[in-house]
């Protein structure tokens, strides 16, 4: 296993204004190799559980094991070789280049030094041709769309040279075609890089097309962990959506298909 | 190019210009000295207690190095509160730590601080103690957390009015005798210090510099935000910590023995950006030079436009930063607000 919880739990400090929150009973592994998508609902505790894996958050119960290892006895730059997280975007305020940006990636591997060394520099521009954007290179950040920002974030990740690849909504705001392209890399990364992937997703489509299992959490528990068409049936959705869906299967694939039904589609 | 060749390059650059700019302010000044007895004297050719000597090596030469140290101290404390704050028109005077640091000296002096090299470690200490009172108060009153830029800088307005009113109430409760000159310091004013203060403040200046330089490319991942930080593998409260502390020394440093001089730390670290990018392991120490630089053009012109009169560098510096402000917020950063 390369990362593992063990009956994981969480609970945010109270504050005032804030609906309290909290994470219990989180239990589940990625394999070496494997796809693993995170769904469910707004608040289930995606984002947490990238915090706590990522070291974050510490968590109130329970432990985290990275490659066998307790997660609460590593450093930072300990975690960040083995971790690496794509965030949903990257703040505008001061753009840097995608090289520059990518070579951050190298940091945790030598947190001392000053500038990158030259094998620093080759590990990131090896990165940046894993996802098409070597010829970006020289580019502010801010110059770019938003599939070729998403493609220069996951390459700051792959500089890490990390054993798990941890994306946080990857498909959020791109188009159909920035989806189809981020799947394709993703399916790719994890074959030829061996990097295992969790997945957190809104886009449940997504997560069956590209996973080898998924994980739905809601409020903050696990409902099922297993295969694709094991967890989005129908009943179970319909439970922790609290709305009608229907599951079909991709003729091509054979993976399930998630539809809503809308209400009074039928009537018109 | 590498980066380290490039950063050898852009120094090499810059401390030319800055030996250019001082060379040529040793010649200009109120006491009317031709250049062949500012050479004389540079050269010890002269009497030491001959007037071109005592002009040249003990009146301009000591404001020349303080005009570059504090224009160095004010530009890396840009940087170093722009990475802090991920606010790029964040800085000491916007965010009124300069402000909290001023009060801290009217303090001190009012209490007799001001003589001798104890005196302005003195003074030093209670514009650090000003200046961190007055960022913890920006810090609490933009709601501690995610800071907007707008709200970061609303409340660096708001602490710095209070700030400003607050020496005000000093100023008319102490006899104004023993607060010499303060309204022509609370202006930002490059003055000749005697020896051992202008040693001191190259100490301080020092230390300030030592706590955010070797952190300049941990600042970089800062700008990716805290968590994206720490998952890179920075020890993001660690180096906050830090670079705060930095920057305050930094600020309290100038405004101890300059006083408040506003913009220096917005107008430097944007220029060289447009010049370098963002990166700050170029910046910080470009700022030092560049900083440098520039306060040391405004002292020569505020000290030469109105002869035989003199200026307050910090009219100089006010009068390039604010419409330099205005024109970043409508140009460059129109998107962020």
């Amino acid at each position: 296993m390369i990362v593992e919880a063990r009956g994981v739990g969480f609970v945010y400090p109270p504050a005032r204004r804030v609906r309290p929150f909290r994470l219990a009973d989180l239990t589940f592994g990625v394999a070496a190799g494997e796809l693993l998508g995170v769904i469910g609902p707004n608040s289930a505790g995606k984002t947490t559980l990238i915090r706590l894996l990522s070291r974050v958050l510490e968590p109130s119960a329970g432990e985290i094991l990275l490659e066998g290892r307790p997660l609460a006895r590593l450093d930072r730059a300990e975690v960040a070789r083995c971790v690496a997280v794509v965030p949903q975007g990257v703040p505008p305020q001061f753009p840097f280049t995608v090289e520059e940006l990518v070579l951050m990636g190298r940091f945790p591997h030598a947190p001392g030094r000053y500038f990158e060394s030259g094998a620093d520099r080759a590990t990131a521009r090896a990165a940046m041709a894993a996802t098409g954007v070597l010829e970006l290179a020289t580019l502010p950040l801010d110059t770019l769309s938003g599939g070729e920002r998403q493609r220069a974030v996951i390459a700051r990740a792959l500089a890490q040279e990390p054993r798990l690849l941890v994306l946080d909504e990857p498909t959020a705001h791109l188009d159909l075609r920035y989806q189809a392209e981020t799947a394709a890399l993703l399916r790719r990364l994890n074959r030829e890089r061996h990097v295992s992937i969790l997945l957190v997703s809104h886009d449940l489509n997504l997560a069956a097309e590209v996973c080898d299992r998924l994980l739905l959490l809601a409020g903050g528990r696990p409902v099922r962990l297993g295969a694709p068409e094991e967890v989005l049936e129908a009943e179970v959705l319909e439970a922790v959506y609290g709305c009608e869906v229907h599951v079909d299967k991709n003729a091509a694939s054979r993976r399930p298909v998630v539809q809503v039904v809308w209400p009074d589609a039928g009537g018109r | 190019m590498s980066p380290g060749a490039r950063l050898v390059a852009v120094l090499g650059v810059l401390a030319l210009v800055l030996l250019l700019v001082g060379a040529a302010a040793l010649f200009v000044g109120s006491a009317a000295l031709s250049p062949g007895a500012v050479l004389a004297a540079l050269t010890g050719r002269t009497g030491a207690r001959s007037i071109e000597s005592v002009v040249t090596l003990s009146i301009r030469l000591p404001r020349i190095a303080v005009a570059a140290l504090a224009g160095g101290a004010l530009a890396v404390a840009g940087v170093a509160f722009q990475a802090l704050t991920r606010n790029p028109l964040a800085e000491p005077s916007v965010l009124g730590v300069s402000g909290g640091a001023a009060f801290g000296v009217v303090i001190g002096q009012s209490v007799g601080l001001g003589f001798g090299v104890l005196g302005a470690a003195g003074l030093t200490a209670f514009a650090f103690a000003g200046a961190v009172v007055a960022a913890g108060a920006v810090y609490l009153v933009a709601g501690a957390g995610r800071l907007s830029v707008q709200t970061l800088l609303l409340a660096g307005v708001i602490v710095g009015l209070f700030f400003a009113s607050a020496i005000t109430v000093v100023i008319s409760f102490v006899d104004v005798n023993r607060l010499g000159g303060v309204i022509h310091w609370l202006l930002g004013n490059l003055a000749t210090i005697p020896p051992a203060s202008l040693g001191l403040f190259a100490l301080t200046a020092a230390a300030g510099l030592a706590l955010v330089l070797p952190h300049a490319r941990e600042l970089n991942l800062l700008a990716l935000g805290e968590e994206a930080a720490q998952q890179l593998g920075v020890d993001a409260e660690r180096l906050k910590l830090q670079i705060f502390a930095g920057a305050a020394l930094l600020t309290a440093s100038v405004v101890a023995f300059a006083g408040p001089i506003g913009f220096v730390g917005l107008i430097v670290p944007h220029a060289l950006r447009l010049l370098l990018g963002p990166d700050n392991r170029l910046l910080v120490p470009a700022a030092f030079v560049g900083g440098g630089i520039f306060l040391l053009a405004a002292d020569t012109v505020a000290r030469s436009i109105v002869a035989p009169a003199e200026l307050s560098v910090g009219v100089i510096t006010s009068f390039c930063g604010a419409p330099f402000f205005v024109w970043l917020l409508r140009t460059r950063y129109r998107a962020l607000l």
